[in-house]
């Protein structure tokens, strides 16, 4: 893979999470391959991918869409105050490239924090972007968060670690 | 300041409760004490326990509580505490113990009954009182367990109804959720959603039976689900995301007509008549595999019962048709933990036990759209009720004095019997072995 790819990949996996960060959904969403998923298994890493168990989230666009437009209703009672998020990345492992069709698979291990009026919540975690290109431009295939502690009893996560 | 039994049966007035139930620590402690060793609670399944050995650790009521499945594949309910200094004999939350418990702190070793097995240098205890100590009995037993169809119950104390005439008629919505396995057999599968909320649990557990709250509690999830299914034309499949989410905005009128029922011992079940699960697309062969199991009148009797919820009270709560309980474990008096199981019906398409992870994941998840509005009200109501001014919580929606003559009863959806059904329980059970 050439240079430019590599950095081309890094940046998505950043600018992916300062989307979110930024409260910008709506663009955020627009990062997602048509069949793009949103997955946070609820056994963290050791959960194999077609295993029938439960995930915190799992959720398609009309999952996703349904979430946005709901932080944008007034009526949203839980985000009042407005929740707030910021995620902390390491430096995005390259674990596959097939150039020839252009698909890529990243590792970032993460710690993310949501906070809202005088609460703070604090997750850590790794993150699998599974990326493939489309009419030029990175989408997301699958965004697979494993939490290091997915299983534990959590208060409401309410943005998008 | 000691609570006696007349300032407990105080703040249980027939229409309303005072705030001391969700605010005081000293009530709490009570509580543990008193109430939940007065009720049947719910433990666990024993699909969670198949092999001998298999064990599942759960605390009740403060009460570390071990579930072990027995060489003779019987259930016993162990005390987690060794009975030579109190050592938890297991700090997983599940596993297999072998034939065997082994203490980690001086090795004492236990059958799986509970019974001693051995104690190292045995020798020094020659002469001494140990063997009529409790300490030389091994691990205590609970001696009030009940397994109902693989539904694992305890009560913590000598006192209060048995197990049948506890749940009465409440065990009809644990048999409608077995039944609807052409094998009457449940196994729990795919995990579980562990929520922490910094509220009362009765607060919770009054919403399991409030119906009036949806509209405007989760409007927010609606009007979004709305705006995004409304260009499709009426009869196009819905996605079962959809399917499950869309029912929440129903109207007043609705949730008022699918009436609720009270029965005794604060068990209640809400939408007798229809509810938003009765919606769910047909599934014409596990239809006739369900015929062909339970005979074509029991088979419609099960289907086309689909309560929102039935409560067991004080723990559990069912959902027949997404195949789903959410059990309630107060940790604190301003925090709960609630627990959402999906079950997979032996015999069922897989598609039933998709259904009822999916309602889990989109409804009961610590990340699901629906709740987050539910939450932070709870949370809000765990501050409010902190001001001065009005200490009484309104339950006065539907109030009929003749209702205090009448155990068991069927009324409005919307009508706020069904909480006060519970705070009639709570104040008998927990009032039960209060001294003075
Ligand atoms: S505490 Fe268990 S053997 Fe000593
Ligand atoms: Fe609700």
């Amino acid at each position: 893979m050439d240079a430019a790819t590599e950095r081309e990949l890094l940046d998505f996996v950043a600018h992916e999470a300062r989307l979110i960060d930024a409260r910008r959904y709506d663009e955020w969403l627009a990062l997602f391959a048509d069949e793009g998923r949103y997955w946070v298994p609820l056994m963290g890493e050791a959960q194999d991918e077609g295993a029938a168990h439960n995930a915190l989230a799992d959720e398609d666009r009309m999952l996703l869409t349904l979430r946005i437009e709901r932080l944008k209703s007034p009526r949203a009672h839980s985000q009042h105050p407005p929740s707030r998020c910021q995620h902390v990345l390491q430096q995005p492992v390259l674990v596959q490239a097939d150039d020839d069709a252009q698909r890529y698979e990243l590792r970032t291990p993460f710690v993310y924090v949501e906070s809202r009026g005088e609460r703070q919540l604090m997750l850590a975690g790794t993150v699998r972007h599974r990326l493939v290109r489309r009419a030029g431009s990175l989408r997301i295939e699958l965004k697979r968060v494993d939490l290091l502690d997915a299983g534990a009893a959590l208060p409401a996560i309410q943005l998008f670690p | 300041m000691k609570i006696s039994r007349a300032d407990v049966a105080a703040l249980v007035q027939v229409d309303r409760v005072h705030r001391d139930l969700y605010l005081s620590p000293e009530l709490f402690a009570l509580e543990q004490r008193h109430f939940f060793a007065n009720t049947w609670n719910y433990l666990g399944h024993t699909s969670q326990v198949p092999a001998p050995g298999d064990y599942l650790a759960v605390e009740i009521a403060g009460r570390p509580l071990l579930m072990v499945r027995q060489p003779d594949g019987g259930i016993r309910v162990l005390y987690n505490r060794c009975a030579h200094k109190g050592t938890q004999l297991v700090s997983d939350a599940c596993g297999n113990t072998g034939k065997f418990f082994r203490c980690p702190y001086h090795a004492w070793t236990y059958k799986l009954d509970g019974s001693p097995l051995a104690i190292p240098l045995k020798s020094g205890y020659e002469g001494t009182r140990l063997k009529e100590c409790e300490s030389g009995q091994g691990m205590t037993a609970l001696q009030h367990v009940a397994v109902y169809r693989d539904f694992v119950f305890v009560k913590l104390a000598d006192a209060g109804p048995d197990f049948e005439s506890y749940f009465g008629e409440a065990l009809r919505a644990i048999d409608n959720l077995v039944d609807r396995s052409p094998l009457g057999r449940l196994r729990i599968e795919g995990g579980v959603l562990r929520n922490v909320i910094h509220c009362n649990w009765k607060m919770y557990l009054e919403n399991i039976n409030d119906t009036v709250h949806p509209m405007s509690t989760h409007e927010s999830a609606t009007s979004a689900a709305n705006g995004l299914w409304k260009d499709q034309p009426a009869d196009a499949p819905k996605p079962m995301a959809m399917e499950q989410i869309l029912p929440f905005g129903a109207g007043y009128d609705f949730f008022d007509r699918m009436g609720g029922r009270v029965l005794p011992n604060g068990h209640s079940v809400l939408g007798v008549n229809f509810s938003i699960h009765s919606g769910y697309a047909a599934l014409p062969d596990y239809e006739a595999a369900m015929r062909e199991a339970h005979g074509e009148e029991r088979a419609a009797e099960i289907l086309q019962r689909s309560p929102q919820n039935a409560l067991c009270f004080p723990s559990l709560a069912l959902k027949g048709s997404p195949q789903a309980i959410r059990v309630i474990r107060p940790l604190a008096v301003d925090r709960t933990l609630v627990e959402a199981w999906s079950f997979r019906a032996e015999g069922a398409p897989d598609l039933l036990f998709e259904r009822a992870m999916t309602y889990n994941r989109l409804v009961f998840s610590p990340m699901s759209v629906v709740a987050h509005d539910d939450v932070h009200l709870f949370e809000s109501i765990q501050q409010g009720l902190r001001a001065q001014g009005n200490p009484w919580i309104s339950l006065h929606r539907g109030f009929e004095a003749r209702e205090l003559d009448q155990a068991e009863q069927t009324v409005s959806g919307t009508n706020e019997l069904l909480m006060r059904n519970q705070f009639r329980a709570w104040a008998r059970f927990m009032t039960l072995t209060m001294q003075d």
